[in-house]
C-alpha cells in the first residue's frame, strides 16, 4: 500500500483488516475508518450525487461529509443506510455499499441527469410535474419517490436492543477537542460531576491530527491522552466516546446517542447496540469545533478534490496519503500546514494557490522555506477528470478583479480550504442568539439562552493556545455556576504552535467572463452557484425560501459544509449583507440518529404497560378472549367448544338473563372522596343531587365538563356521611381524578375534602342475573341480601370468605345484580369461591362483549361510544338525573343556553331494522328519506349495534336529530348495498318497567 | 457471591398501607397511633421498627407497616383521628412494594426514572412520587444502595420486566 505512511498516526499497522466495498475486497488496518481505508487503497470515488448522479469522492474526514454516504450491511436485518464513510470505524469483515447509483458506482445510468442538467434547474419539480394533473399519482410521484431519498431502509424487524438512561451532571462538555478537554479538566478539578462526550471513537479532536503543535512539552496527541487518562481516573467524570450530542432541549436537557457495538466485527449477543443518554446538566460547555469550508469553483466536486484539513487528518491520524501529486487552493493559513505535512511525508505538492492577494505569515514563510511554490491572488478556472480529478486550471486575479487564465497543472488531488465555520448547531438549538462576525466571516454565539457557554473553535477561537485557555475558563465558570466548589485555577497550558490568521473567503471564487461550468455549493443536494442565482432572480429574498426552492442545506448533512457559502452567494445576488439575508434554522438531530435509540425498550411486550386484573389468570385458564381497553386487558368473551364470538356472546347473554353471570368489573375507576365537604364537592361536580343521598345508598352519576357535555359517568355510593365511593369508566379513571383534583385544589380550596384513587385497591366481581342472590347468600357474612334490606342501589359492608367486602346492589345488565368489592389481593380467591358456589345456579362467566349487549338491551349508554363529547345529559335521555334544584354544577350554565335545549338536537334513540337479522354498522349514517345520493341531509348516526339473542332480533342505539319526537318513524341507513329501513323506538328494548332489576 | 449474581429486585411481603390526607392536626394525631412522626419536610420518609411514613405532598402521607393488620390499624387510626379533619384510605392492596438493591440499583432506576439519584441529591430517607418509564411509582431510598419502590399492582409486571431488561443491558463491571 504505497499510500500508507511508514509510521505515525493513531492506527495499528500490525493488525490488518479485510473489508468489502461495492463487492470488491480491500485491506485496511486497525484504527481506520472506511474512508481512510479506501483512500489508502487509492479509492476516492465513494458515492454519486443526489440529483445529477455525478461521481463523488470523499470531501471531509468527519461528520460533515456530504458525499461518501454508504450502507453498511451486517446481515438481512442489519443494514444501515446513509452512514458517512468518514465515521464508519473499520472492522474485519465489514461490508459496505455505495448509494444512489445503478448498476454500479463507475457506470451509473442516471448519470444522464448530469448531461440533461439544463432541464433540471432548481425548483424544476415544482414546475415540471404540475401538468397534466392526473399524471401526478400514476407517473410523477412514483418516479420522484424512486429517485428521491438516500439509501434504503432494511425491511426486516431490527433485531438489536437499544438502551436508554437518564443522567445528571453539574457540567456536560460536548466535544473532546482541545477546548472540550480543557473545559472538562477544569470542571472536574472542582469535584463537579462531569460528562464529556465526543462523536468520535477517540477523544482529542483536532489534536489527533496535529503533528506540529506541542502542548506542555508533549505532542498534541500525547497531551490529549494524558488529559483523558486524568479524567478517566476521576470517579465523578463520565467519558462517552462514540457519542453524538444530537439535540439540545429546554432547561439544559440534551440527547446523546452512544454507539456501543457498531464498530465491532459482530454484534455481542444480548448487548445494547446503542444507548440514549438523556442528560440534565446544570451547566453545559459546547466545544463542538469548526468545520472547514470548501471553495466554490467550477468542477470543484470531482473525486480527489477534498478539504485540506481532511487530507491532514488522513495523513497524520490514519497514516494515509490522499494522493501523490497535490495542488492546494486556499484562503487560510491552515492549509499551509497541511501542505507542509504532506510534503514531509513524500507527497509532491505542485503548488499552493492562495486566493488572497497577500500570502504572508509564519506558515507561508515556512512553506516557502520548504521549497513549496506559492501562487498568490490565485483562482481556479476549472478542473478535469471523470472518476478522479486529473488536472486543475488556475488563474490569477488582477487588482481590477479581472481573471487571467493560467496554467493547467496535472494532479491527482486538489486540497481546498475556504475558512472555518464554527459548529453552532447545538447552540442554535438551545435558542441561543448568533451574531455575524465580519472579521471571522462567520456567525458565532452571542447570547446564551441556557446555562451554557461555547468554547474554542465553535465560537471562533481558532488558535490552539487561545482555544485551550478558552476551554479551561469555560469549564471552570460552568462548574462554578453549577454550584461546585471553586477550585484552584488550573495552570494555563504551554503551547508551541505556529500562529495563524483567521482570514477566510465566502462564496464563489472569481472566474473569467463567459459561462461557468458547474460550481457546487451544496455537494449532497447538488446545488450550484447557478441554482442560487436563479432563486434570487425568481424573487426569493429569504434564505429560508431559497433553501426550500433550491434544497440547499437539506438532506442528511443539513448543509454543514455549504450553508455559509450559499448564504454569501445569495446575499451577493440580492445586494444585501449576510446578516440581512439571515441564517436557516438548525434542527436536531446534528447527525442522523436511529429510530431504535428513540424507541429504546418500548417495543413488543414492553411498548406499553399491560394492565391485568387479579382474576386475569383465571380468565386465561378458562379460555377467555381478551380485548384491550386502554392499557387493560379485559376478558371479552369465554368461548366454549369451538364457539365463535357471536355464539359465545349469545349464550352468555341468555345465561345472565336466565340464571346467573359472573363478570370482572375490576378495571372500573374508583375514587374515594372523603371529608366533611365530600357531598358538597360532588354536588358541584356531578349533575346529580348528592346531599340527600343516605349512607348505604348509591346513585348513578353524570359528570359534565363546564361546556355541558357528558364527560364521564358511574355509580357513586355513600358509605358514610363524609365518605363516598365514586366509580368512573375504565378509560376515564385517570382523567376524572385529575379533573377532580384540579377543581379541588384550584377552584374550591375552601372545601374540606380529599381524593384517593382506589381503582386497584378493589377487585370487583359482578354477579348478575335472577339467581345472583341465591349464589351470594351462603358466602356473605354480615349483610342481609333481602330486597327490603338491600334494595336496588343499596350498599353494605360486610365480609365474604372472611375478607372485608363492600357490596353494591347495582346492575348494568338490567337483572338483579351485585358487585362484590374485595381487596385486590383476595380477588382471585373470592371469584373462584363465587364461581364454585354458583355451579348449581348455572353461573356463567361473561365478558365485555356480553356486557355491552346486555346494557344496550336496557338502553344504558357507554360514555365514548354512545356519546362523543357533544352530547348533553338530555340528549342521552338522562335529564332525570339532573338535580333540578341545585344552585350550580359543572356545565349547568352551558346547559341553560337555548341551543343546548333546542328540540332538534341529536338525541339517543333505539333503532330496529325491518329485517330482524340485519345488523346495522356502528358509525353508519341515518337519513330521513331513501334513495338519496351525497351530498345529502343526514340526521345522525348509529352508535351501538348488536344481535340480541334474548330478544331474537338485532338492536341498535343511535343519535338522531329530534330523535325522541320521531319515535315510530321510519328512517334510512344508506349502505353500499342500498338503504336499510329502520324504525325509531325507545332505547330501552328489554324490561322497560325495570321489574327484573328490582327483583 | 459476586454482586452481579445477587438478587437485586426483591418483591416485598404484603404490608398495611394507608394514604392519610389532612393538616398538621391529623398528622400529629396519626403519629401517636402509628408511633412514627409524619414529616413536615417535603419528600422525606421517617421509619421506625417496620413502620414508615412517607411525605407525598403538603397534606398527603403514605403510611406503610410491613406485615401489619390493615383492619385493626384502620380502626385505631380512625378512632384517634375522628375529631380532626382528615381522609384515611386503605391502599394496602392497591400497590405492591419492591426493593431494588445493590451497587447497580441507582443505575437500573436511572433507566426509567428521570430524577437525579446521586446520594447528594436523593439521599437516604428521601421519597417521592415519580415515574418509571410509563408507570407511576413512589421511590424511597432506604439505604445507600437500596431503593424501596411502590407501584400500583397492575403495573408491577411492566415495571419488573422493564427493570430486568434495563439491568441486562447495563455493562457488567468486573467483580
Amino acid at each position: 500500500m504505497r499510500l500508507r505512511t511508514d509510521g505515525g498516526g493513531r492506527v495499528d499497522r500490525s493488525r490488518s483488516l479485510r473489508f468489502r466495498f461495492d463487492g470488491r475486497e480491500y485491506q485496511g488496518i486497525a484504527g481506520d475508518t472506511l474512508a481512510s481505508a479506501l483512500l489508502a487503497n487509492g479509492v476516492h470515488l465513494m458515492g454519486r450525487s443526489f440529483k445529477y448522479h455525478r461521481p463523488r469522492g470523499v470531501l471531509a474526514a468527519g461528520a460533515e461529509e456530504p458525499n461518501a454516504l454508504v450502507t453498511v450491511i451486517r446481515d438481512d436485518a442489519r443494514s444501515t443506510p446513509n452512514l458517512r464513510a468518514t465515521q464508519v470505524e473499520l472492522y474485519d469483515g465489514l461490508v459496505a455499499e455505495s448509494q444512489n447509483r445503478w448498476p454500479s458506482l463507475e457506470r451509473d445510468l442516471q448519470r444522464l441527469n448530469d448531461v440533461l442538467s439544463a432541464f433540471f434547474p432548481a425548483g424544476f419539480y415544482y414546475k415540471t410535474f404540475m401538468w397534466p394533473r392526473r399524471a401526478w399519482k400514476a407517473l410523477y410521484e412514483p418516479f420522484i419517490r424512486r429517485a428521491a431519498g438516500l439509501g434504503r431502509a432494511p425491511t426486516r424487524p431490527d433485531p438489536d436492543r437499544y438502551a436508554q438512561t437518564y443522567a445528571h451532571c453539574e457540567v456536560l462538555v460536548v466535544g473532546a477537542g482541545p477546548a472540550g478537554l480543557a473545559a472538562a479538566r477544569a470542571a472536574a478539578a472542582t469535584g463537579a460531576r462531569v460528562i464529556l462526550c465526543d462523536e468520535q471513537n477517540e477523544f482529542g479532536g483536532s489534536l489527533l491530527a496535529d503533528r506540529a503543535a506541542r502542548i506542555d512539552g508533549m505532542s498534541a496527541a500525547a497531551w490529549a491522552e494524558a488529559v483523558v487518562g486524568e479524567l478517566a481516573a476521576n470517579p465523578a467524570v463520565t467519558l462517552l466516546p462514540r457519542t453524538t450530542a444530537f439535540g439540545y432541549f429546554p432547561h439544559n436537557f440534551l440527547g446523546l446517542a452512544q454507539r456501543l457495538t457498531d464498530h465491532l466485527p459482530s454484534p455481542v449477543p444480548g448487548a445494547a447496540r446503542e444507548r440514549l443518554w438523556q442528560v440534565r446538566a446544570r451547566a453545559v460547555v459546547l466545544a463542538t469545533g469548526a468545520i472547514e469550508r470548501p471553495l466554490v469553483f467550477p468542477g470543484n466536486d470531482r473525486p480527489g478534490i477534498l478539504l485540506a484539513g481532511a487530507a491532514q487528518t488522513y495523513l497524520n491520524r490514519y497514516g494515509v496519503r490522499v494522493g501523490e501529486r497535490v495542488v492546494v487552493v486556499t484562503a487560510t493559513d491552515a492549509a499551509y500546514q497541511a501542505a507542509l505535512d504532506l510534503k514531509e511525508r513524500g507527497v509532491d505538492v505542485a503548488v499552493i494557490a492562495d486566493v488572497r492577494a497577500r500570502a504572508e505569515g509564519p506558515l507561508v514563510a515556512a512553506a516557502r522555506a520548504a521549497g513549496l511554490s506559492v501562487l498568490p491572488s490565485a483562482t481556479v478556472v476549472g478542473t478535469d477528470g471523470d472518476l478522479r480529478v486529473s488536472a486543475i486550471t488556475l488563474g490569477t486575479v488582477a487588482a481590477d478583479g479581472s481573471v487571467r487564465v493560467g496554467e493547467r497543472i496535472a494532479c491527482d488531488t486538489v486540497l481546498m480550504s475556504g475558512g472555518f465555520t464554527p459548529s453552532v448547531h447545538l447552540f442554535s438549538q438551545s435558542r441561543g442568539k448568533l451574531a455575524w462576525n465580519d472579521a471571522l466571516r462567520a456567525f458565532i454565539p452571542e447570547r446564551s439562552a441556557e446555562s451554557e457557554r461555547s468554547a474554542g473553535a465553535c465560537r471562533g477561537v481558532f488558535d490552539l493556545a487561545a482555544a485551550l485557555a478558552d476551554g479551561a475558563s469555560a469549564g471552570q465558570a460552568a462548574a462554578a455556576e453549577s454550584g461546585a466548589a471553586v477550585a484552584p485555577s488550573t495552570r494555563a497550558s504551554l503551547v508551541e504552535a505556529a500562529s495563524r490568521s483567521d482570514e477566510a473567503v465566502l462564496g464563489a471564487l472569481p472566474h473569467p467572463p463567459g459561462p461557468v461550468h458547474k460550481a457546487f455549493v451544496d455537494f449532497q443536494h447538488d446545488v450550484t452557484t447557478r441554482d442560487l442565482a436563479l432563486a434570487a432572480r425568481e424573487g426569493f429574498q429569504s434564505i429560508e425560501h431559497v433553501k426550500r426552492f433550491t434544497t440547499t442545506g437539506m438532506a442528511t448533512d443539513q448543509g454543514k459544509t455549504s450553508n455559509l457559502n450559499a448564504l454569501a452567494i445569495v446575499a451577493g445576488e440580492l445586494g444585501k449583507s449576510i446578516p440581512e439575508v439571515g441564517l436557516t434554522t438548525f434542527r436536531m438531530p446534528y447527525t442522523p440518529t436511529t429510530f431504535g435509540s428513540f424507541a429504546g425498550l418500548s417495543r413488543g411486550a414492553l411498548f406499553d404497560p399491560v394492565r391485568t386484573t387479579p382474576m386475569h389468570a383465571w380468565a386465561e385458564a378458562h379460555g377467555a378472549v381478551f380485548e384491550n381497553v386502554g392499557l387493560w386487558k379485559r376478558a371479552r368473551y369465554y368461548p366454549r367448544g369451538g364457539e365463535d364470538m357471536h355464539a359465545a356472546v349469545a349464550r352468555e347473554c341468555r345465561a345472565v338473563r336466565e340464571g346467573c353471570g359472573l363478570f370482572d368489573a375490576s378495571t372500573l375507576g374508583k375514587i374515594e372522596v372523603v371529608g366533611a365537604d365530600a357531598a358538597q364537592f360532588l354536588e358541584r361536580l356531578y349533575v346529580n343531587a348528592w346531599s340527600g343521598l343516605a349512607p348505604g345508598r348509591a346513585r348513578y352519576g353524570i359528570l359534565c365538563r363546564d361546556d355541558g357535555f357528558i364527560y364521564d359517568d358511574g355509580v357513586i355510593a355513600r358509605l358514610a356521611k363524609d365518605r363516598f365511593h365514586v366509580t368512573t369508566t375504565t378509560g376515564g379513571a385517570p382523567r376524572v381524578l385529575a379533573m377532580m383534583e384540579d377543581y379541588r385544589q384550584t377552584e374550591w380550596p375552601e372545601l374540606e375534602v380529599w381524593l384517593t384513587s382506589t381503582t386497584e385497591q378493589w377487585a370487583v366481581i359482578a354477579v348478575q342475573g335472577p339467581n345472583a342472590r341465591r349464589v351470594l347468600e351462603p358466602l356473605v357474612e354480615g349483610v342481609d341480601l333481602s330486597p327490603a334490606a338491600l334494595p336496588h342501589m343499596g350498599v353494605a359492608t360486610g365480609r365474604i370468605l372472611n375478607v372485608p367486602m363492600r357490596l353494591f346492589r347495582v346492575s348494568f345488565t338490567g337483572e338483579l345484580g351485585f358487585e362484590v368489592n374485595v381487596p385486590a389481593g383476595h380477588g382471585a380467591a373470592v371469584w373462584e369461591a363465587i364461581y364454585a358456589a354458583g355451579q348449581t345456579h348455572g353461573i356463567t362467566p361473561y365478558g365485555t362483549e356480553t356486557m355491552h349487549v346486555l346494557r344496550a338491551e336496557k338502553g344504558y349508554i357507554i360514555v365514548g361510544q354512545d356519546t362523543d363529547g357533544t352530547v348533553t345529559p338530555d340528549d342521552a335521555g338522562l335529564s332525570w338525573a339532573i338535580g333540578k334544584s341545585k344552585p350550580d354544577f359543572l356545565g349547568k350554565r352551558s346547559l341553560a343556553r337555548a341551543s343546548m335545549r333546542a328540540p332538534e338536537r341529536k338525541q339517543l334513540v333505539g333503532l330496529r331494522t325491518r329485517d330482524p337479522r340485519l345488523l346495522l354498522e356502528e358509525g353508519a349514517q341515518i337519513a330521513e328519506r331513501p334513495g338519496q345520493t351525497p351530498p345529502m341531509q343526514l340526521l345522525g348516526h348509529v352508535t351501538s349495534s348488536y344481535a340480541s339473542s334474548v330478544l331474537g332480533h338485532s338492536i341498535a342505539l343511535g343519535l338522531v336529530a329530534a330523535g325522541r319526537a320521531r319515535t315510530g318513524q321510519t328512517l334510512y341507513v344508506p349502505m353500499p348495498g342500498g338503504d336499510v329501513e329502520v324504525t325509531v323506538v325507545s332505547p330501552v328494548f328489554y324490561d322497560p318497567e325495570g321489574k327484573r332489576l328490582n327483583g | 457471591m459476586a454482586d452481579a449474581d445477587r438478587p437485586w429486585l426483591v418483591p416485598l411481603p404484603p404490608a398495611a398501607r394507608f394514604v392519610l390526607q389532612g393538616g398538621a392536626a391529623a398528622r400529629a394525631a396519626a403519629a401517636v397511633v402509628w408511633g412514627v412522626d409524619l414529616s413536615d419536610q417535603p419528600c422525606r420518609a421517617i421509619v421506625h421498627e417496620g413502620r414508615a411514613t412517607l411525605w407525598l405532598g403538603p397534606d398527603e402521607h403514605l403510611l406503610i407497616d410491613r406485615g401489619g393488620d390493615d383492619e385493626a390499624l384502620a380502626r385505631a387510626l380512625e378512632q384517634t383521628l375522628s375529631a380532626v379533619p382528615h381522609s384515611l384510605v386503605d391502599v394496602g392492596h392497591r400497590q405492591l412494594g419492591f426493593e431494588v438493591r445493590g451497587p447497580r440499583s441507582a443505575l437500573i432506576l436511572a433507566g426509567g426514572c428521570p430524577l437525579d439519584l446521586h446520594p447528594t441529591r436523593f439521599p437516604v430517607g428521601m421519597c417521592t412520587r415519580t415515574v418509571f418509564a410509563k408507570a407511576e411509582i413512589v421511590l424511597w431510598r432506604t439505604a445507600d444502595d437500596v431503593f424501596h419502590v411502590e407501584v400500583w399492582r397492575s403495573f408491577a409486571g411492566y415495571l419488573t420486566e422493564l427493570m430486568s431488561e434495563i439491568d441486562s443491558l447495563l455493562p457488567r463491571m468486573a467483580d
